[in-house]
């Protein structure tokens, strides 16, 4: 109780001597409120970017395993007029019977194709696959139906669009039972369905590019086999290009989660042997996800140093004002002393008032902190709507994003604080204290 | 009652730059309880160094120096301390108030010290404040007040721990002379109630209102001489017998060879 009165007396006389000079003290709370709104600022963040990317890579299903062709460089291919590389139905088969975790395979092949209604165009991507590929990349119906299991038996002329490329081509009618036109094959396929939209996947450390649905039409795999045969012609500069790519993409789906690691491992495996050119590319969203959370954690360390250089920052500010207060307050050190305070009184008494200062800093600062998802949200949805053009040409992480804040860092930045108050305030307290009375009453 | 301080043999040397200054050079002196003392001397007499051991801001080099029942010279730094919270009472030329507390709060400075602040003690720096007359200001701050309203907090400061004496450093250095008259009529009034006074001086009509002179020159006593007797109320009466005409003789260099505090 008597020490509790005391430390109480020792706060308010600490508060009437930092409210003296009012500035002084605001500006000095100031640099510590600056250091503990920024650690709770990036760390949030931070946290936001990584749960948005971990986001992004389980929409890619965590017990998917993606094996895509990749082009491999033109030393490899040699100068024949058709490239053939990538994927093939034998490794597919070979695949599916020999790896026993897999639960279910999705083969797609995709083509750059123009797709047109009356006079309007789109530049898209025709895909075509089995109805399992709705599935496994988390595509949903929103008029009409997808494609099943006998379109793709009976290579059916269907077609199934993504909501984007529905808008620009039907943008007045309902595009259901209407026929598209692809001018290149001269061909017509009927629209069963339209999908809900589908935010692009991420593109995670340049093993897997970004995969965006808004140009994708979707056929089923037979019908595109037989409608546009094995090579594909494109007119490039002048010359004809012809490439001959069997799949662009194999998903699989395993069991368990637990088969994910093991099961990619015997997939990359089984593709070295069967075919050494290196045309594959096998992602593993699980791993990705590790890394992600590795990456996280890196991140927040980055973050949460950049911090505190700015609390160091604002504890040299107070260890600077503090011992300008002493030397200006030389004179009350000497009354206090012949008065019979002891030293250690005169170290607490300057010591509760550095705390004073940053633990409002650090009460202020974690209030501002509190307020970084709001004012990231609200900020960027006003840029958007100034800066229009420029916003959208963000990364869609960068719009979608929301900062998360991470509860540990509360106190952690507040502790961090009052630790700060006390390390750059015990050297003027002691300054404080050890000077001679004497000599403390004598300076003017 | 023992005496409020006993000085013995006390030596002050202080050491500048590998030179050492003798500030005091062996004096002996006693100051019974009730008694009202001026220091005087020139500067570089040794009176303020003696201040400050009389105040326990320092200790001797050599020699005792009897507060109560504790030797200053073996007590360590929160000794001394406690023992200013305790047991001495300053007064300073320039006042020495703390600027951000107001009359109470500057008043109860030692009480704080000495961790005990109850109901009783706040009515007594109440009380305090009343009798030298700023019972109506408690709430003013000392910028608010006058040289002399301040000289006063100071005063009744000097009080609240209830001391064994109070030290005075030139009280009425920085106040005109009506200011001057009125402090010094406050030390009277307090010297009447039974308090021990100390107070340094340079002028000899301060001086002349106290009951005892000791006069210092090159760090020894020069003169140690009683001008009135000390009060009949004081309890004690071991005191020098006061000398008739003497008054007349408390004038600058007169000097009495009568080093001594009695026996």
């Amino acid at each position: 109780m008597g020490i509790l009165t005391g430390l109480w007396r020792t706060m308010l006389l600490g508060t009437k001597s930092l409210l003296l000079h009012p500035m002084r003290s605001g500006l000095t709370v100031l640099g510590i409120f600056i250091g503990v709104a920024s650690v709770i600022w990036l760390l949030a963040i931070g946290e936001g970017i990584s749960l948005e990317a971990q986001k992004q890579i389980a929409s890619l299903g965590a017990r998917n395993i993606i094996v895509r062709t990749v082009k491999p460089p033109s030393e490899v291919l040699g100068d024949a007029r058709v490239a053939v590389y990538g994927l093939r139905y034998d490794e597919f088969d070979m695949l599916v019977d020999t790896i026993p975790q897999i639960a279910r395979a999705v083969p797609i092949r995709e083509v750059k194709r123009m797709i047109r209604f009356g006079p309007n165009e789109v530049d898209g991507r025709l895909v075509g696959s089995t109805p399992d590929y709705f599935q496994a990349t988390k595509l949903v119906v929103d008029r009409g139906r997808i494609l099943n299991a006998a379109d793709v038996e009976k290579r059916k002329d269907f077609c199934v669009l993504s909501k984007e490329v529905a808008q620009k081509l039907f943008p007045y009618q309902d595009p259901i039972g209407r026929r598209v036109l692809l001018p290149e094959n001269n061909d017509f396929y009927e629209v069963i369905g339209v999908l809900k939209h589908r935010t692009a996947t991420a593109a995670i450390g340049g093993s897997f590019s970004a995969q965006d649905f808004t140009k994708d039409v979707y056929i089923p795999l037979t019908t595109m086999n037989q409608r546009l045969g094995r090579q594909v012609w494109r007119r490039a500069a002048g010359t004809f290009e012809g490439e001959e790519v069997q799949l662009n993409q194999i998903t699989l789906r395993v069991h368990r989660i637990e088969d994910v690691i093991p099961a990619s491992q015997l997939i990359k495996d089984a593709l070295r042997s069967h075919d050494a050119t290196m045309d594959v590319d096998t992602v593993v969203p699980l791993e990705l996800l590790e890394q992600a959370k590795t990456t996280r954690l890196m991140f927040m360390v980055f973050m949460g140093l950049i911090a505190a250089v700015s609390l160091l920052v604002g504890g040299i500010g107070i260890m600077n004002i503090m011992l300008a207060t002493v030397t200006e307050r030389t004179r009350e050190i000497g009354i206090r002393r012949a008065l019979g305070a002891r030293r250690s009184k005169i170290i607490s008494q300057f010591l509760v008032e550095t705390i004073t200062l940053s633990v409002i800093g650090g009460i202020v600062g974690v209030l501002a902190g509190l307020t970084c998802p709001w004012f990231i949200t609200r900020g960027r949805d006003l840029l958007a709507t100034v800066l229009e053009e420029e916003m959208a040409a963000l990364p869609a992480s960068v719009m979608s994003m929301v900062p998360t804040i991470v509860p540990i860092s509360i106190p952690i930045a507040f502790g961090i604080s009052v630790l700060v108050g006390i390390v750059f305030g015990i050297y003027p307290a002691i300054r404080a204290a050890s000077m001679d009375p004497i000599e403390a009453l004598r300076h003017e | 009652m023992t005496a409020a301080v006993i000085a013995t043999d006390l030596v002050k040397d202080y050491v500048l730059k590998s030179e050492t200054v003798h500030a005091l050079r062996g004096i002996t002196f006693e100051i019974p309880p009730g008694d009202y003392v001026a220091v005087m001397g020139p500067s570089g007499s040794g009176k303020s160094t003696l201040l400050n051991l009389l105040g326990c801001l320092d200790r001797p080099t050599d020699g005792t120096l009897i507060l109560g029942e504790s030797n200053v010279a073996l007590l360590n730094d929160n000794e001394l301390s406690d023992i200013r919270a305790q047991r001495v009472g300053f007064v300073f030329q320039s006042y020495n108030l703390i600027q951000q507390l107001n009359v109470v709060e500057n008043i109860q400075v030692p009480l704080y010290y000495q961790g005990k602040l109850g109901r009783e003690e706040k009515q007594r720096s109440r009380e305090l404040a009343d009798m030298v007359g700023l019972g109506d200001r408690l709430k003013h701050r000392p910028s608010q007040l006058s040289g002399g309203q301040q000289q006063r907090v100071a005063i009744a400061r000097s009080m609240v721990n209830n001391p064994y004496y109070i030290l005075a450093d030139e009280p009425t250095g920085n106040l005109d002379s009506v200011t001057s008259n009125e402090i010094l009529d406050l030390f009277d009034k307090l010297h009447e109630q039974g308090r021990t006074i100390i107070l340094v001086t340079h002028e000899n009509d301060v001086s002349e209102r106290t009951n005892r002179i000791i006069r210092l020159m090159d760090g020894e006593i020069e003169v140690d001489k009683r001008i009135k007797p000390l009060p009949d109320g004081s309890s004690f009466t071991q005191a020098v017998e006061p000398e008739a005409g003497t008054d007349d003789e408390i004038v600058m260099g007169s000097s009495m060879n009568d080093q001594s505090s009695d026996e």
